[in-house]
C-alpha cells in the first residue's frame, strides 16, 4: 500500500499536468527514493492513483533506466562506463569493485549493504572516472580513493 | 579577455548565484525590458536578427524554430531540454547548477515571445543538484513577481515547473522528450506534424537547450549586433567548450564561436599528457564524426566543422590518445547506443546490437576480415534517412569516420587476431 504522504505527493505532481498519467515517471520516481526500488504492488498502486492499467505503468516502469524493477542492496553505486571514463580508466574500478565486493555488474552483496549498476555517462567527463552512490556524486577516481569513499557507505 | 555572457557570474567552485546577486549583476533587466515595452514580435526579430543557434547539437535557428508556433491553440508550452545524456557533454550542468536564474530569465523570454502559459525543466534524472538548485530559483522567481500571475504588473502570465527524467538518451530527442514528459515510453513521434504545432499533449510547444536560452537575456538587454559581436565567425556569439580525454587540465570554458581546436587542446586544455600524442577528437559528443590532428586549426562553428565532415554538436570534445585502442574506444560508443536504442524501428534496434557484437569480437582478437565490409554496410544503413530518429545514424557518426580514419587499426586487431593494445 502506498502511505497517504506518498498518494499526496503523486497526487501534487499530476495536478501540473493536463492529464494525470503524465506524472507517472514522477510517482515511479516517489515510491522509488522511499523504498529503494518498485515492486509489482507499488506498479498496481500508482496505477490506481493515475487512472491508468498496472500493465501500462510497468512498460513505462521497464523503460527508463532509473527505475529499478528489482530488489536493491542499502546503497546502489551506479559507476559510469561511457566513453570519457572509459577513456580514463572506468574498467580498472569495475574490476576494483567486482573483486571488493564479491559481486558482478547488477548484484546486490550478500549482507545487502551494496548493489552494482552500471551506468550511462553522468556529465561528469573533465573528471573521470566518476560514479555515484546513492544520491552523490564522486569523481577523479582511482581505486585508492574509491576504498576511502566506500568505506563511508555502511 | 574576452566576453563570457553565461558563465561571467559563475563561481570558481561552482555554488550558485542567489537572486540578489543576479539581479546586482544586471539579471532580470532583460525580462523588465522585454515585458515593459516590446511586443512578442518585437523580441522575436531581435532573437532571429542575433542568429543565435541551438546548442543542443543540431544548430536549428532559434527565431525561425519560434515563428512556426501558431497564436492559438492555448495553453501553449516552452521545455527546456536538460537531458544532457550523449556521452562525452557537461556543459548545460555547469549552467543548471551554477547560475540558475539565468535559465530561468531565458525561460521567462522565450515564453513570453511564443506566447507560452506553462513550460517546463526536464532534467536528467541524475542532475540531483541541477533539480535543487532549480527548483530553489524558481521559487525565489514566484516570490518575486518574475513567474506566476502577471508577470511584473505586466498582462503576462507563467507557470514553471521541474521534471525528473526517469533517465534514457532518447528522451533528449525533442519528440521522445514529449512523450516522457506526458508520462509515457520515451519512443519519437512522427514528423511532421512538428512539436512547435503539436507538441506536449498535442499543443503548440518548443523545445530548446539550456544553453540556447541562456542566452536570451544578453541578446534582449544587449541587442543583436552585441551579441554576434561576440563571435570570431559568422555564427554569432559564445560556446561552451569542454574536453575530456587525457589532457593535462580537462575542463569546460565559455569561448567566442571560430575558437580552432588548437586553442582549445593545446591551450585551455593544456595539451595532452606527458608521454602521449593526439590521435582523434570527437568534436562534439558521442554522435559526432571523428576529426584527426590534421583539423586542429579548423575553426570550431557550425558551418566550418561540418565542411570537414563532422559536425559541432555540443561542442564538448572527446580526445583520443595514441595509447588508446580506437576500436575499444567505438566499441565502448556503440555498446551505448545499442543501449539506449529506443527499439522503435528495426535497423536501429537489430542493427546496433549486430554492430556491438561485430566490434567486441574484432576487438577480442576473434575478427574476420568480412566483418569490416558488415561494419561498412551498417554505416550506411542505419545512417541518415534510413531510421525513424536520429539516433542511430548519429551512432553511425562515429563508426563510419572511424572505419575510415583508423581502418588499419581494425585491420590489425583481425590480422594477428589480439588487441595491439593489451
Ligand atoms: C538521440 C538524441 C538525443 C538528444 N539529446 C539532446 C539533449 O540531451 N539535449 C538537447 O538539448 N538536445 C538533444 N537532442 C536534440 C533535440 O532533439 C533538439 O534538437 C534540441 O533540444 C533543440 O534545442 P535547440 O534548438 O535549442 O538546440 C537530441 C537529439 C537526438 C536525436
Ligand atoms: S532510430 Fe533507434 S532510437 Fe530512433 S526511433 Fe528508431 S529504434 Fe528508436
Ligand atoms: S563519460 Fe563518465 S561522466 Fe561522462
Amino acid at each position: 500500500m502506498l502511505t497517504e504522504d506518498l498518494i499526496h505527493e503523486i497526487d501534487h505532481e499530476a495536478a501540473v499536468f493536463e492529464q494525470r498519467r503524465g506524472a507517472c515517471i514522477d510517482a515511479l520516481r516517489v515510491v522509488q527514493r522511499q523504498r529503494g526500488w518498485v515492486d509489482d504492488e507499488s506498479i498496481q498502486d500508482i496505477a490506481a492513483v493515475l487512472g491508468m492499467t498496472a500493465d501500462e505503468v510497468d512498460s513505462v516502469a521497464t523503460f527508463y533506466n532509473l527505475i529499478l524493477r528489482r530488489p536493491v542492496g542499502r546503497h546502489v553505486i551506479r559507476i559510469c562506463t561511457s566513453v570519457s571514463c572509459w577513456i580514463m580508466g572506468s574498467e580498472m574500478l569495475v574490476e576494483y569493485l567486482q573483486r571488493t565486493l564479491g559481486i558482478g555488474l547488477g548484484e546486490t552483496t550478500k549482507d545487502g549493504r551494496f548493489t552494482l549498476i552500471q551506468n550511462q555517462c553522468l556529465g561528469a567527463c573533465d573528471h573521470a572516472p566518476a560514479l555515484m552512490i546513492d544520491d552523490d556524486l564522486h569523481r577523479d577516481l582511482d581505486p585508492g580513493k574509491l576504498e576511502k569513499i566506500l568505506a563511508q557507505y555502511q | 579577455m574576452s566576453e563570457r555572457p553565461l558563465t561571467e557570474r559563475i563561481r570558481p567552485d561552482g555554488a550558485p548565484i542567489t537572486l540578489s546577486e543576479y539581479e546586482a549583476a544586471g539579471g532580470y533587466q532583460a525580462v523588465r525590458k522585454a515585458l515593459g515595452g516590446m511586443s512578442p514580435k518585437d523580441v522575436l526579430q531581435v532573437v532571429k536578427d542575433s542568429g543565435l543557434r541551438g546548442r543542443g547539437g543540431a544548430g536549428f535557428p532559434t527565431g525561425v524554430k519560434w515563428s512556426f508556433v501558431p497564436e492559438n491553440p492555448h495553453p501553449k508550452y516552452l521545455v527546456v531540454n536538460g537531458d544532457e545524456m550523449e556521452p562525452g557533454t557537461f556543459k548545460d550542468r555547469v549552467l543548471l547548477e551554477g547560475d540558475p536564474h539565468l535559465l530561468v530569465e531565458g525561460v521567462i523570454l522565450a515564453s513570453y515571445t511564443i506566447g507560452a502559459d506553462v513550460a517546463f525543466v526536464f532534467l536528467r534524472g541524475e542532475y540531483l543538484e541541477s533539480e535543487r538548485q532549480m527548483k530553489k530559483a524558481i521559487t525565489e522567481a514566484y516570490a518575486k513577481g518574475y513567474l506566476g500571475k502577471n508577470i511584473l504588473g505586466s498582462e503576462y502570465s507563467l507557470e514553471l515547473y521541474v521534471h525528473m527524467s526517469g533517465g534514457r538518451y532518447i528522451c533528449g530527442e525533442e519528440t521522445a522528450l514529449l512523450n516522457a514528459l506526458e508520462g509515457k515510453r520515451g519512443n519519437p513521434r512522427t514528423k511532421p506534424p512538428f512539436p512547435q504545432t503539436s507538441g506536449l499533449w498535442g499543443k503548440p510547444s518548443i523545445v530548446n537547450n539550456v544553453e540556447t536560452l541562456c542566452n536570451l537575456p544578453g541578446i534582449i538587454a544587449k541587442g543583436p549586433e552585441w551579441f554576434k559581436g561576440l563571435s570570431k565567425t559568422a555564427n554569432g556569439g559564445t560556446k561552451l567548450i569542454g574536453v575530456s580525454g587525457k589532457v593535462k587540465n580537462p575542463g569546460l570554458w565559455e569561448l567566442p564561436l571560430g575558437v580552432t581546436f588548437r586553442e582549445v587542446i593545446f591551450g585551455h586544455a593544456g595539451g595532452m599528457r606527458d608521454g602521449l600524442s593526439l590521435r582523434g577528437i570527437i568534436p562534439g559528443g558521442a554522435s559526432t564524426d571523428y576529426l584527426t590532428e590534421e583539423h586542429l586549426d579548423v575553426e570550431m562553428d557550425y558551418e566550418t566543422v561540418a565542411k570537414v565532415g563532422s559536425r559541432l554538436g555540443t561542442g564538448t570534445m572527446i580526445l583520443m590518445d595514441n595509447k588508446t585502442c580506437p576500436v575499444g574506444m567505438i566499441h565502448n560508443l556503440i555498446t551505448f547506443f545499442a543501449h539506449e536504442s529506443c527499439g522503435w524501428c528495426t535497423p536501429c534496434r537489430e542493427g546496433l546490437p549486430w554492430a556491438e557484437k561485430t566490434l567486441r569480437a574484432i576487438e577480442r582478437g576473434e575478427g574476420v576480415m568480412e566483418d569490416l565490409a558488415v561494419l561498412d554496410r551498417l554505416v550506411v544503413d542505419l545512417g541518415p534517412g534510413m531510421t525513424f530518429c536520429a539516433l542511430a545514424p548519429g551512432a553511425m557518426a562515429p563508426l563510419g569516420s572511424g572505419l575510415k580514419y583508423f581502418r588499419e587499426d581494425f585491420e590489425r586487431h583481425i590480422r594477428e587476431q589480439r588487441c595491439p593494445w593489451k
